[in-house]
């Protein structure tokens, strides 16, 4: 498919998706899940196509929420809030990463150094309580977090919030934008040796390529669309806590990305569109425990789905369509080593 | 003077809490490679088994030394039957399956437990030094891990489970040849990491208390004691153990204890950019 057509194809598709589920749901609602489907989509491309398992995409995710609502508070301006969301993570995803790749950890060591600075992150945000802890103006809250920022504005009209219907409209845009930016990326040069080197890390160095720069930069892009993420959730909920780096907001992302599928883009979308409203459902009438329903998902998804659903489903349409399966060696691959 | 025997008391405690808590982890990934990130709510299972034995009559020091084992062994055996065997080899779904596991647990917790903090009172009363108060229970736990150490130290020297269980995780292929069944190995690994969880559980009981949500504190020291320590079983959990609670006991004491715990963390991130494999995958290579 060329890349024109595929680009106007996935764009019709998105805006059909986007005019669509409000009829099933809120806005209110469907606007987190869009930011979760934002989140799941940087750990899809970190994770499905870098090839960097990643347990602490929360901490990337929560530093955009504190940095918009730090900058926010103290310019006045959401919109270079909205700029830091993207600018701080990145350059905190650009040093942890270049300190794990050009340390040339090994798989579990760079999850223990993710996870452990999640830990540190979530830690130290809730002893932030109290005076002596502030960014200009702003107080960073501790346990209690950052209520009371402003949140983004048309920027034609500082004094017209976005908020609801429009907050919903723009975070689609936005998933759709940077659904349509990854594509882009994974098609260029960069993508290209990017998946080279998910597949075989020692070829691709011995043909020439950077691995620790390319997957540094991977890492980067990563922790940059993690950030917006959290900008839209700050938005959404105005008011932002430590709970944005919490374990379980780790391990939801993974969770999105495994059942969803990784090594796809649209597959972690769907996981967390689908996931991230079973858990809002659920708290709604909670008979059974949220964490617990999320775990037994996560066991049966690496059981018995190790490739995610939606290219399981995918193979399966294809089969049924083509009358044999149409099988890419590089989703074997992923499945069996990761 | 006085002072520093508080202090030196306290820095060992810090050592031998990390020391317990990751000795059943470190046995199954310096073994297998495996990283149960459940271990956490496995300690929380022994907890709940010795504190709830303990309320039906069943005398504590039993409760947190036999029960608590008991309880985290069975189900280690129920987990390593039904999840992970299924895993072996696949390091990073291992660590998925396991942290699923991780979560049903503590929701589980959660739905039977409820929401709160229980706890036994420690058996052992306090004393005083000079004009300091220790905490009595403090020794038994320095005592214990003492225990667990030398005893899983002699269990994988000296005896011929030990030896078999080495050799299986060395070169599987050949254990098999000469007639040890690897699956049957691995299975009973699993079952005494389980056990050595569920132990430490059970001892830190009067300190920690069991509550569902406690697991994630546990899970997140006892991988990096693990993780920093490398391979080595017995040799790598002391080292680094050794390390982490010095640095965090050190800046407790100059500070807080969220401090201190920070300071772990970020010493476990230098630790692993110098060594990238663990501390014994440099030094001490080759030890139990």
């Amino acid at each position: 498919m060329k890349t024109g057509r595929e680009i106007l194809l996935t764009a019709i598709v998105g805006f059909i998706f986007m005019f669509a589920l409000p009829l099933l749901l809120s806005h209110y609602t469907l606007t987190v899940l869009t930011a979760f489907a934002i989140l799941a989509l940087s750990l899809g491309f970190v994770w499905g196509y870098g090839g960097i398992l990643c347990f602490g995409q929360a901490a990337f995710y929560g530093l955009g929420g504190y940095a918009f609502a730090v900058a926010a508070i103290n310019t006045q301006m959401p919109w270079l809030g909205f700029l830091a969301a993207i600018l701080i993570p990145a350059i905190v995803a650009a040093l942890l990463g270049a300190m794990m790749f050009y340390g040339r950890l090994s798989d579990v060591y760079m999850a223990v150094v993710t996870l452990v600075f999640t830990l540190i992150l979530f830690k130290f945000m809730n002893t932030t309580a109290g005076e002596a802890y502030r960014i200009g103006s702003a107080r960073l809250g501790g346990y209690n977090g950052i209520p009371g920022f402003p949140t983004l504005t048309k920027p034609w009209n500082p004094t017209d919030y976005l908020y609801n219907e429009s907050l919903y409209y723009f975070a689609f845009l936005l998933l759709i934008a940077l659904y349509l930016i990854v594509r882009l990326i994974l098609k260029s040069p960069f993508g290209r040796a990017l998946v080279g080197i998910r597949e075989n890390e020692l070829r691709a160095e011995l043909m020439g390529y950077d691995v620790r720069l390319l997957k540094t930069v991977a890492f980067t892009i990563g922790g940059a669309i993690a950030g917006i993420a959290g900008c839209i959730f700050a938005n959404w909920a105005e008011i932002i806590t430590p709970n944005m780096f919490s374990l379980g907001q780790s391990s939801e992302i993974i969770i999105w990305t495994i059942v969803g599928g990784a090594g796809t883009l649209a597959g972690p979308i769907i996981g967390a569109g689908v996931l991230g409203y079973l858990k809002i459902a659920l708290g709604e009438n909670s008979g059974l425990n949220n964490f617990f329903i999320m775990g037994i998902v996560l066991i049966a998804a690496v059981l018995f789905l190790p490739r995610g659903i939606f290219p399981t489903v995918q193979s399966l349409l294809s089969r049924v369509s083509l009358g044999r399966p149409r099988q890419r060696i590089s989703r074997r691959r992923r499945s069996r080593a990761g | 003077m006085d002072y520093a025997v508080v202090v030196i008391i306290e820095v060992l405690y810090a050592i031998s809490v990390l020391a317990l808590i990751s000795a059943g982890l470190a046995v199954i990934f310096g073994m297998m490679r495996v990283i149960n990130l459940a271990h956490g709510e496995f300690l929380v299972l022994g907890s709940y088994a010795a504190i709830f034995s303990n309320r039906y009559g069943v005398p504590i020091y039993l409760a947190i030394l036999v029960a608590a084992p008991l309880a985290g062994a069975v189900w280690g055996f129920i987990v390593e039957r039904l999840i992970v065997r299924w895993l072996y080899g696949r390091l990073i779904n291992t660590m998925l399956a396991t942290w699923g596991l991780s979560l049903a647990m503590m929701g589980a917790f959660v739905m039977i437990f409820g929401n709160t903090q229980t706890g036994i009172s420690a058996p052992i009363a306090g004393f005083t030094v000079g004009a300091y108060q220790i905490n009595g229970y403090n020794l038994f736990i320095i005592a214990m891990a003492i225990v667990v150490m030398a005893g899983l130290y002699a269990v994988m020297k000296g005896t011929r489970a030990g030896l078999v269980a080495r050799a299986a995780m060395q070169r599987p292929d050949m254990a098999q040849a000469f007639g040890y069944n690897t699956s049957q190995v691995y299975m009973w690994t699993f079952v005494a990491g389980s056990a050595l969880a569920g132990l430490a559980g059970g001892i830190l009981t009067p300190i920690f208390g069991a509550i569902p949500s406690g697991g994630a504190n546990y899970i997140a020291k006892a991988f990096i004691t693990v993780i920093t320590g490398g391979a080595s079983v017995v040799s790598g959990t002391l080292a680094s153990a050794s390390i982490l609670g010095l640095v965090y006991q050190i800046f407790t004491f100059l500070s807080t204890s969220v401090v201190g715990e920070i300071a772990l963390l970020i010493a476990a991130v230098v630790l692993l950019r110098i060594l990238p494999t663990g501390i014994t995958g440099r030094f001490l290579r080759n030890r139990v």
